[in-house]
């Protein structure tokens, strides 16, 4: 059970991450979660797509239609205060996380 | 490069999510996929391979519809939907028969969802029912208020009221006319009559109640001991009248209405005991009337005993009105047999006045009216025609939204055919139309209830003050029941168009054609065609009616009622009470100086009084003897119209003098024997008015008592504008010899005069206080009641045919209006699904103007058809209002004649729109639609 619940947490850590700096849109969020994972890690719209209308639901992103001229209309992510802070809460429990992954994983202590 | 959106659009469904947020959600992944595919383009894929590679970017569809509508629960359900989902579950739990009330729910907040989906064309469709159900509300409401609800007394239906019926005294055509009671009849119907429970004299009066602040002018009602009885009211505080007060003689005795008693002693509890000053008497307050209790139509501010002295009392003075409860079982018929039967006791108890024989020759006879007919009047057929006509309203609006509803049928036809090979019988799918039709119909009808809320507010302000009950008139249990009624049966109606289409096998025919616009449809454009002319039939009908209306208004335009400039007549009630002067002759000149003093004031052209101004219903009326056509022995002539007149009246009401002169003081002062009557009259007895100036006229028992014509004036419509005029009387306002069988040889004097004053200045400001100031410069303790102008009486003699023609008028703009809307709509889809057709054609080198013609032959079908239809309906219908009209024939040739082409020009106006939208299609982007 937790560890499901991990999974989906760290999905959203990883698109609050990527909002940390700028906004971007769908498209772009996915491409380099797969670029900067070497392609390890790749979704598809249907398991990235809900995440963000999850996110935006719980106001911790707000999506924008940016129109340039010649191009489509794309929805651009940005992070909000409650993102912010909700980012912050996420990398803490991730360390955490890991640090205690690590330290059991750690040969010394076996 | 492939349409994303229309790919997303196919493949994700979301059901419970619509509106702008389905639009995002949509239009952001199609912009996802777009991107993979541009990416993949940009990085050297072929078309196909980037096309592949986009589809599959978005994964499992099911997956990212589950996922979204998930995450969207806020957007997708409002509170309302979960409320109804939540009830729904727990009526479920209970299980049993409260499964068919979740079904309902279910079914209900399914249809509403739907109904969400199309918001277009759901406010279309409660809108347009929304004003055919609150006209209809509205109208309904004045039906229901004023001619169904019960009158606020106890078993009213037992109540009647008592007049009497002289036919041989009456002047040709008039012969239905009735006469009020006399005091005689009235006590032997209270002594002797077997088929009353009780029965009552009333008659109402102005006072004068003296107080600290100067005189005040108030209305009473005069009623014998049985009259509050006879209405089953009893007073809120002390008592109400016992025979001891109506006896001559004994204590005065007043009963407050509850209004008087707040306003003149502010509720005071201890009322009861305490005097009134009441025209020149000192009178004891022995009760006090509920609240909202009316006396019959009349708010009075007190009541007071009517007073006989029995052994005065004679058969005649026919001039007070009766109220009478029949005893339970007793029909009217019942009860006149009973009356008539007490005719001759009363000649016999009560002699002196009209002999059983001349009752005889009078064919005199008792007559009973159920109250209601008294109290509601002739207001019933106006309310009738106007519930007609908002009903014919509704008809139209439902004819629209029928059209709508055929129309978006068609649209969702795959969607039934695939319902129904699905394995949705026929009476799901009608069951699906009917519940979306109904639940629109009730949602118009509550949109309707407001309306019509809004609507009566305004009814009542503009209605005539002659209606009766206005203030009974509410949005009751019994109208809100019309209300859903109608709603469920317009919704009913227009819903079962588009069942019926399915009624007949198109199941298949839809399957085959895979949704592509059917050419087939010849039957459904009937069906429409079909609503469209009958809306411009019944449209027809409307405008026709409120032609004739207008027609009927300038029919009474062009009618001299008795006087001429009518807003520059002020008329003033003036009432000089024995207390102030005694004597008939004094009270003659206090007139006469107040006429002189009035003449005076900067302005004023003339002066004038009489005891009785035109329709003011305060006429007598007696019969006239003419000396040069004397009866057989025994035989009474006509009762005639009596008024009393001072110098001057005529001329400042401005009617003519035909023939003779008019009234000077000197006649008055000099109580001359002279008379004037009206030329009609005059023409009775001589061809030439002219010829009756020194003939001699007399009333009386009997022939004699002769008086001269002196004069013979214009026409008067006494009875009002719309009724012929009257033969009319006037004597002089002070009379000796007058009536000395009754009054012997007292001089008749009428101390309540109507002081006419015609000036160009009536009504600006200033004005009524100087002719106030005259009037008190003579005598400063007279008061002044019933201060309006002549403009005002026609205006509320207008009132009920200005009121028909305003809410028919209103009735058949919005008539015209839904009907041209329809008519616009259906030729407008015509146009929108031929248009492949109108590209072809056009291709194949037709002209505009050919295309145009095309299209604008159906509105010609259309327009005639309907024309013709509405010609017919009107012939029949219009006959309906007939007694609104005047001057004017039910089917006057003119009105059809103006209002048939006018209408036929709007519908093919209607049609011309979309016609040219027609001559511009564009071949190639109609051919490239498909």
């Amino acid at each position: 059970m937790a560890s499901v619940d991990l999974r989906k947490g760290s999905v959203e850590l990883l698109l609050l991450s990527l909002l940390e700096d700028q906004s971007r849109h769908g498209y772009e969020i996915g491409k380099l979660i797969e670029q900067r994972s070497g392609g390890r890690i790749a979704f598809r719209v249907s398991s990235l797509y809900p995440v963000l209308c999850r996110m935006e639901e719980r106001d911790w992103i707000k999506g924008r239609w940016v129109e340039h001229t010649g191009e489509r209309r794309r929805r651009f992510y940005s992070l909000t205060h409650k993102g912010k802070r909700a980012l912050a809460a996420e990398r803490r429990a991730w360390h955490e996380f890991t640090r205690g992954v690590n330290l059991v994983l750690e040969p010394s202590h076996a | 490069m492939p349409d994303w959106k229309r790919y997303v659009r196919e493949r994700l469904e979301l059901p419970d999510i619509m509106g702008p947020v389905e639009s995002d959600i949509i239009e952001e992944i199609a912009a996802q996929v777009d991107e993979c595919y541009r990416g993949a383009i940009a990085a050297g894929a072929s078309e196909k391979d980037a096309d592949a590679r986009a589809r599959d970017h978005v994964g499992d569809w099911q997956e990212l519809a589950a996922e979204i509508t998930r995450s969207k629960r806020k957007h997708a359900r409002s509170a309302i939907d979960r409320r109804v989902e939540q009830s729904e579950i727990r009526l479920r739990h209970k299980g049993g028969a409260w499964n068919a009330a979740a079904d309902a729910l279910q079914g209900l907040s399914l249809t509403l969802r739907r109904l969400r989906r199309a918001p277009g064309f759901t406010a279309v469709v409660i809108l347009t029912l929304a004003i055919g159900i609150g006209a209809n509300t509205a109208i309904f409401s004045l039906v229901n208020g004023i001619l169904l609800k019960a009158l606020p007394y106890d078993y009213a239906e037992q109540l009647v009221t008592v007049w009497n019926r002289a036919p041989g005294l009456q002047a040709d055509g008039r012969a239905d006319d009735l006469f009020p009671q006399s005091p005689a009849l009235h006590f032997t119907y209270v002594d002797e009559a077997r088929a009353f429970e009780s029965v009552g004299l009333w008659t109402q009066a102005q006072a004068t109640v003296v107080g600290t602040d100067g005189p005040e002018r108030i209305s009473t009602v005069l009623v014998t001991a049985g009259t509050l009885p006879t209405l089953r009211v009893q007073p809120v505080l002390g008592r109400t009248f016992t025979e001891e007060d109506e006896t001559p003689g004994s204590p005065l005795t007043i009963i407050l209405s509850h209004d008087y008693w707040q306003r003149r002693f502010g509720g005071d509890p201890d009322v009861i005991g305490q005097t009134l000053h009441v025209s020149d008497m000192t009178r004891e307050v022995i009760g006090v009337m509920p609240r909202d209790f009316r006396f019959l139509e009349f708010a009075p501010d007190i009541y007071r005993p009517l007073r006989f002295d029995r052994s005065t009392l004679f058969v005649g003075n026919f001039t007070f009105r009766s109220i009478a409860r029949l005893k339970a079982g007793v029909t009217i018929e019942g009860a006149l047999a009973d009356l008539t039967r007490l005719v001759a006791l009363a000649v016999e108890k009560f002699p002196g006045g009209m002999t059983l024989e001349l009752l005889q020759e009078a064919q005199a006879a008792p007559v009973l009216r159920p109250l209601r007919e008294e109290i509601v009047g002739d207001v019933g057929t106006v309310l009738w025609v106007l519930l007609g006509t908002v009903g014919i309203v509704l008809l139209i609006a439902c004819a629209n939204v029928a059209n709508l509803f055929m129309v978006r049928a068609e649209i969702r036809e795959q969607e039934m055919a695939i319902r129904s090979a699905l394995g949705a019988g026929r009476r799901r799918i009608a069951g699906l139309y009917l519940s979306e039709s109904t639940m629109l119909a009730v949602l118009g009808g509550v949109l309707g209830l407001g309306l019509a809320y809004g609507g009566l507010r305004l009814l009542t302000a503009i209605a005539p003050g002659n209606v009766p009950r206005l203030d009974e008139i509410s949005l009751d249990p019994a109208v809100l029941a019309f209300t859903l009624g109608i709603s469920v049966l317009s919704g009913i109606a227009f819903g079962l168009f588009p069942v019926f289409r399915w009624g007949r096998g198109y199941l298949v025919q839809a399957l085959k054609e895979g949704g592509r616009g059917s050419s087939s449809g010849r039957e459904r454009h009937r069906t429409r065609n079909a609503l469209v002319v009958g809306q411009i039939a019944l449209a027809l009908v409307l405008i026709v009616g409120s032609g004739l209306m207008i027609r009927t208004v300038q029919a009474l335009r062009q009618v001299t009622p008795g006087f001429r400039a009518a807003d520059e007549v002020l008329a003033v009630l003036l009432t000089i009470p024995s207390a102030q002067v005694a004597e008939p002759d004094e009270v003659a000149l206090t007139f006469e100086a107040i006429a002189h003093r009035i003449e005076a004031v900067g302005g004023v052209a003339s002066v004038g009084l009489s005891s009785s101004i035109t329709m003011d219903r305060m006429a007598g009326f007696d019969p006239i003897f003419v000396e040069e056509f004397p009866l057989p022995e025994g035989q009474l002539p006509a009762t005639r119209r009596f008024k009393w007149i001072g110098a001057g009246y005529s001329e400042t009401m401005g009617n003519n003098i035909v023939a003779g002169r008019s009234l000077t003081w000197g006649d008055i002062h000099a109580r001359s024997r002279v008379v004037l009557v009206t030329e009609n009259l005059a023409r009775e007895y001589w061809s030439n008015p002219a010829d009756a100036i020194g003939k001699r006229v007399g009333t009386g028992f009997g022939p004699g008592n002769w008086r001269e014509i002196i004069g013979v004036v214009g026409d008067v419509r006494d009875d009002g504008i719309m009724q012929d005029p009257v033969g009319i009387v006037y004597w002089p306002m002070v009379l000796e010899d007058f009536w000395p069988e009754v009054r012997g040889g007292a001089i008749f004097m009428p101390r309540t005069m109507w002081l006419v004053v015609r000036s160009s200045l009536v009504g600006a400001e200033g004005f009524l206080n100087e002719v106030r100031d005259a009037i008190w410069a003579v005598n400063p303790n007279l008061p002044l009641s019933r201060v309006q102008t002549m403009a005002d009486v026609l205006r509320s003699s207008l009132a009920r045919t200005s009121f028909t023609l305003v809410m028919l008028g209103l009735a058949a703009a919005v008539a015209l209006l839904l009907g041209v809307v329809g008519v616009y709509g259906v030729v407008s889809y015509v146009v929108s699904q031929r248009t492949r057709e109108i590209g072809v054609r056009i291709a194949l080198g037709a002209n505009a103007g050919k295309v145009a013609a095309m299209v604008l032959q159906l509105g010609v079908v259309l327009a005639l058809l309907g024309v013709a239809v509405g010609l017919a309906a009107a012939y029949g219908l219009t006959r309906l209002m007939s007694g609104l009209l005047y001057g004017v024939s039910a089917v006057d040739p003119v009105t059809f004649g103006v209002v048939a082409p006018c209408l036929a020009a709007a519908v093919l106006l209607a049609s011309y729109l979309p016609a040219r939208r027609a001559s511009r299609v564009d071949p190639m982007e109609a051919l490239r639609v498909e």
